[in-house]
This record gives C-alpha cells, sequence and structure tokens, in this order.
C-alpha cells in the first residue's frame, strides 16, 4: 500500500468510525443510557475527516455544539468520549463535558462551544499564540452555515485577515439551521463569497467527497502555516437527522424528497465503492474496515458501561487552579 | 520609592510581568501606540513591540476569544476591555466560554488569563460608559474578581492576577485614575482574596471597594471627631473573598456596613450580610445595613450623579444613625 493508500483507507476507516458511534450513540440515547440530546453529524463524516486530517497532531482545533466527529476524525479514541456521553467518571471530561464537550485535549481539540460561533474567536487566539511563540502551528475552527450569520465570525475573520493569522475557517454547510434553510437566513448563496470581504481566500467543496475536502483543507491549513493567512472553506453537505437526537422539533419544516436526494449521496458507500474501484481496497478488507469499527464501538460501549459514575464529592473540582472561598460557602 | 498615579501604577505593573515572563501580552483596543485611552498602557507597545502589544478593532467578542485561544495555548495574556460597560457585547465570552472551560473539560487546560477594564462612576459620562459591573462578575462561577483601591495595590494585585492560572477579571476604578500613592521599588506581588484594613476601628464595620474605599475612610474620619470609631476595610478582592478578615472585623465590631458603588440589587454586599448574617449573627449588635447607589442606571448630569453615588456625607449618616441604635 502506498502511502496515499493508506491515508485513503484511514480515512474511510474514520469516517465509518465517527459513522457507528453515532449511530450506537443514538440507541443509546433512546434506551436511557445517554442523557440529554445529541448533535450528531450523520451524512457529514466525510466532510469532518477531510478536514481533520488535513491537520497535523500538533495543530488545533475548535468545534462546536455537533462535534462527536471532530475529536474522532482528529483521533481521538472513541472509549472516553462514549463514556462521557454516559456521563461516567472515565469520560474524557469525567462528565462534565457531555456531548456538546467531548474534548479531547490530547489530540489538540480546544473545547468545542455550544454556544453557536464563540468556539471561532479561540481559534484566532490559538493561531496569535502560535505567531507570539514562533510555533508553525495552525487551528483549525469548524462552524455550521447558521453561525456564519453571527458576529463573532465576523470579528474574528477581520483580525485574522490584518495580521494574517494561521487559522483555517472551515464551515460545515449543512443548510439547515435547526429550522431555517440557508436561502432564508443567508445574503450568499456561497457562504465561502464572505471571505472575499476580508481579503482572504474561500472556497467551496463537496462535502460529501472526502479527498476533496482534504485538498482544499490540505491546501488553506499549508497557506496558514506558511504565514500567508487564513482561508475559508466551504464544505456543502446535509443534516439527515433532526437538529438534535431528544430535542425534537414539533413542526414539519423540510421535505421528505430533499432527505432522500441527500440520502442517495451518502458519503460511506460511494467512497468504499471508489476505494474498491480503485483497486486500493478489496471487498473483503472494507469489511474487515468495517468489523473492527463495530467491534472497537463495542468495547468503547463496554468500557463506558462498566465505569462508575463520578461522585457528587468532585463538583469542585477544576473549578479554580486552587481553593478559593471555603467551600461551605458556596454550596 | 516613587508617587506614582493609579493609572501609571497599571503599567508599571503590566510592564513588571512583561518583563518578567515573556508569555505575557497585551491585547485590546488603542491600548498600544495611543498608550490605552486612559493612558494606562503607556510606554509598554516601545518597550516590549509589536507582537506582544497588540492594538485590535474594535471587536470585544473576537478580543476576548482570541486572549482565551491564546492563555490555552501557552501564553498569559492580559486583555483590556476599554469601558466595563463593553463587557455586555462580550459577555458569552466571558461567561459561557473563558469562566467554564476548565471546569468543563475536567481541569485538561488552565485559563491563565486577566481581563482588565476601566469600571465605574464619578467622571459624569452616563449610564453606559459609569457602570460598576463586579457584581456581574461575582455571580460567574470560574472568575475571580478584583478591584484595587490604591496604586500600591494596583501593581501588586496585577501582577497576582498575571501569575494566577485562572481567569481573573481586574477592575480599575476610572475615578481614581489621577489619584497618587506611594509605590516601592523593585519587585511587588502581591496576593488575590486579600482584603486590607485601611483603618482599625472598633465600633463598626465599613466595607467598601474602589472609589468608596475613600469615601468611607473620609466618613471615618468625620465619625471619629464624634467619639465613633469606625474600622475601614478594602475588600479588594471579591472573588476569592477574605471572609476570615471580614468575619473577624465583623464579630470584633458587632456593626456591620457596606458601601457599593453597584446598583443595590444583588449587590457584593449583600453576598457578604448574607455569609455575616449566617457566621456572626449572634455577634451583631444592630441589623446590617448597606449603603448603594440606588437601582437605577447612572445618570450623567453631575448633581444626579452626585445625589446617587454613596457620599462621605450619607455614610457618615447611615454609621451615625446606626452605631445609636
Amino acid at each position: 500500500m502506498t502511502q496515499d493508500d493508506e491515508l485513503l483507507t484511514e480515512m474511510y476507516r474514520r469516517m465509518y468510525l465517527i459513522r457507528v458511534f453515532e449511530e450506537r450513540a443514538i440507541e443509546l440515547q433512546r434506551k436511557g443510557e445517554i442523557p440529554g440530546a445529541l448533535h450528531t453529524s450523520l451524512n457529514q463524516e466525510a466532510t469532518v475527516v477531510g478536514a481533520t486530517l488535513a491537520l497535523r497532531h500538533d495543530d488545533y482545533m475548535t468545534g462546536n455544539h455537533r462535534s462527536h466527529g471532530h475529536p474522532i476524525g482528529k483521533g481521538a479514541k472513541v472509549d472516553r468520549l462514549m463514556a462521557e456521553l454516559m456521563g461516567k467518571r472515565t469520560g474524557v471530561c469525567q462528565g462534565r463535558g457531555g456531548s456538546m464537550h467531548l474534548a479531547d485535549f490530547s489530540v489538540g481539540s480546544l473545547g468545542e462551544s455550544g454556544i453557536i460561533a464563540s468556539g471561532v474567536p479561540v481559534a484566532l487566539g490559538a493561531g496569535i499564540s502560535a505567531q507570539v511563540r514562533g510555533t508553525d502551528q495552525v487551528c483549525l475552527t469548524f462552524f455550521g452555515d447558521g453561525a456564519s450569520n453571527a458576529g463573532a465570525i465576523h470579528e474574528s475573520m477581520n483580525m485574522a485577515a490584518i495580521w494574517k493569522v494561521p487559522v483555517v475557517f472551515f464551515c460545515e454547510n449543512n443548510q439547515w439551521a435547526v429550522t431555517t434553510p440557508i436561502a432564508k437566513s443567508t445574503s450568499v448563496v456561497d457562504i465561502a463569497q464572505r471571505a472575499s470581504a476580508y481579503g482572504f481566500p474561500g472556497v467551496v467543496v463537496d462535502g460529501q467527497d472526502p479527498v476533496e475536502v482534504f485538498t482544499a483543507t490540505t491546501e488553506a491549513v499549508e497557506r496558514a502555516r506558511r504565514g500567508e493567512g487564513p482561508t475559508l472553506v466551504e464544505a456543502k453537505t446535509y443534516r439527515i437527522l433532526e437538529h438534535a437526537e431528544g430535542l425534537p422539533i414539533p413542526s414539519k419544516y423540510r421535505e421528505e424528497a430533499e432527505i432522500d436526494v441527500w440520502r442517495l449521496r451518502d458519503p460511506l458507500p460511494a467512497f468504499a465503492k471508489r476505494l474498491t474501484g480503485e483497486g486500493i481496497l478489496t471487498e473483503e478488507q472494507v469489511t474487515e474496515i468495517a468489523r473492527e469499527v463495530v467491534l472497537e464501538v463495542d468495547a468503547a460501549i463496554d468500557f463506558a458501561r462498566s465505569s462508575e459514575f463520578p461522585s457528587a464529592d468532585s463538583i469542585f473540582d477544576g473549578l479554580y487552579s486552587n481553593p478559593i472561598i471555603p467551600l461551605a460557602r458556596l454550596r | 520609592m516613587a508617587q506614582l498615579s493609579y493609572r501609571e501604577a497599571v503599567s508599571r505593573g503590566i510592564a513588571q510581568e512583561m518583563a518578567r515572563d515573556e508569555r505575557v501580552m497585551l491585547i485590546g483596543e488603542d491600548i498600544g501606540g495611543a498608550g490605552g485611552v486612559f493612558k494606562t498602557t503607556a510606554g509598554l507597545f516601545e518597550q516590549f513591540g509589536r507582537t506582544r502589544v497588540v492594538d485590535t478593532p474594535i471587536s470585544e467578542q473576537a478580543i476576548l476569544g482570541a486572549a482565551m485561544g491564546a492563555a490555552m495555548t501557552g501564553l498569559r495574556p492580559i486583555a483590556e476591555i476599554m469601558f466595563s460597560d463593553f463587557f455586555a457585547v462580550c459577555w458569552d465570552i466571558v461567561v459561557n466560554e473563558i469562566a467554564k472551560m476548565r471546569y468543563m473539560t475536567n481541569g485538561q487546560v488552565k485559563m491563565p488569563l486577566v481581563i482588565k477594564s476601566g469600571n465605574g462612576g464619578s467622571l459624569r459620562m452616563g449610564a453606559q460608559h459609569s457602570q460598576s459591573i463586579e457584581n456581574w462578575a461575582m455571580a460567574v462561577p470560574g472568575l475571580k474578581v478584583v478591584t484595587p483601591s490604591t496604586p500600591l495595590d494596583v501593581v501588586g494585585l496585577m501582577a497576582a492576577a498575571v501569575r494566577s492560572d485562572d481567569p481573573v477579571l481586574f477592575f480599575e476604578h476610572k475615578g481614581l485614575y489621577a489619584s497618587k500613592g506611594e509605590v516601592p521599588d523593585g519587585e511587588i506581588v502581591d496576593e488575590l482574596g486579600k482584603a486590607a484594613i485601611r483603618r482599625p476601628g472598633k465600633d463598626a464595620t465599613v466595607l467598601a471597594l474602589g472609589l468608596m474605599v475613600g469615601r468611607a475612610l473620609g466618613a471615618a474620619e468625620e465619625l471619629a471627631r464624634e467619639g465613633i470609631d469606625v474600622e475601614v476595610i478594602d475588600v479588594r478582592s471579591l472573588v476569592p473573598l477574605d471572609t476570615q478578615t471580614l468575619l473577624t472585623s465583623i464579630s470584633r465590631t458587632g456593626r456591620l456596613f457596606t458601601v457599593e458603588e453597584n446598583p443595590r440589587l444583588l449587590g457584593w454586599g449583600a453576598e457578604i450580610a448574607s455569609i455575616a448574617a449566617d457566621e456572626c449573627f449572634w455577634d451583631l449588635d444592630m441589623p446590617i445595613r448597606r449603603i448603594t447607589t440606588p437601582h437605577i442606571p447612572l445618570p450623567s448630569a453631575d448633581s444626579l450623579e452626585d445625589a446617587v453615588l454613596p457620599s462621605v456625607d450619607r455614610i457618615v449618616q447611615d454609621v451615625r444613625k446606626g452605631v445609636s441604635l
């Protein structure tokens, strides 16, 4: 296998891992084993993995409310992520974060914000930090089409542009902001056009094609690393499921036929077909990857189930670096 | 030893820390070439250069988000929000991101970040450029909150704030910028969470913050002429709160007054009153009295602003009345 073939295989494996991780998480949420709501990225796996694989291990990323896939794409182990979803002590944030904060700093996450657009200026700061410290690290920030209309993003894009900060603004355009379609909320057809307002490149890619996403993001990352400033990459994809599992929207706001069109564009079978068609993987190898991924997620679920819940004694841990006001007065 | 103004003390404190630790940087609006609209960062751009002293556009969310990102990746930034009123523009980043990140991620990351800001009234600048917002900050778990009242405290508390691994909101009082005080030469490092007894006394404890400390001391002088011996404590730090110093004094004098510039409801004095009621109720000789600005936006006319901010006269009257009970 060539290096490129290995990369493509890993691309497929991570996409499949996100798919299985989230499908199983949805089942567990419905059974009551995972509390709260889950914002899933089913059907967006090519976008997520194409972007994260373009980053180096020591590059940073910031995520959003829909960020199960981002740490997995960047190489996080799924056992501690699943334990986090279940609210267990072995979770990556020991049950403090939950679904919207699968923040695995060991793979370069700088946290995921459940507040739309608020992770974006944080990425700007990580980029400024790389400049000040004299490293060649890059920070990629994920946001959605809904977030593209929020002010913090525009402030950040302008600042990143004037100082050529090594940031990649990565828009996962899944077409729907809860119940609001992009055509009703956004002044341009392509969000990437907005980069021109800040004087840096904006590119549109097919978010269902992991290679196209990877290639464009790699170019953006390398440009940032060379000190030439930010790029806005917009990946066109689609949210197949509801805005969040466990947070049902009572009204019908989109047509089933529209969802069906995108179901036919599922990135996983399409990419598997391409890999086998180009002779990079055999059918058996594809099946084997799927089998291994299912075992990995099974093991993660077992790990999470067998882990303890965090103790209520720990509620003040991590709030400050040193104890403050006698705790009795804060209870 | 030098006489420094409060505003000079701010830049002195920052310069001390920037010279000591190259991870310390400064980011904000008009702080560089101009030296800050209040001249609290004068000379820093010249001394430390454009990489570490960063002039930004008017983009408060991005300023604080950027400071946070830098704090999480190995730097120790000081961000400036020019007037504390402008915190409302970027409060999401403070409350939902900066204050929570360490806790939400179970301590995977530290947040060594200072946000300095011009706070408080008395300059006739009206409702959107005069607020005292310490109470907003005190209400948010994960933040530390300090308000120095003297040039010496400015230097020492700035150093302590920069060296803290937690986010500190550092409220400079705009009405004190021109005030002067002795500041010794050499490195000065104070401690967060320590109140200072500015005037010992036995008849009543008066707690104050920022600009109100001087007014409380002025009132204590007048009351002393009437034979009322008031202890004035500069609270200095709301989080951490020096409950030991405060409660010891309150238990000893049996009378507690707070002097708060902030609008009345849910003020820091209410929290301290609650703690005092819990912990030393039986030592109290009279009901706790809070002397505050009424619950209104600050008006700009000098006559109105003077009428609503706690004054020396009001403190004297309230304490005199309380002590006579």
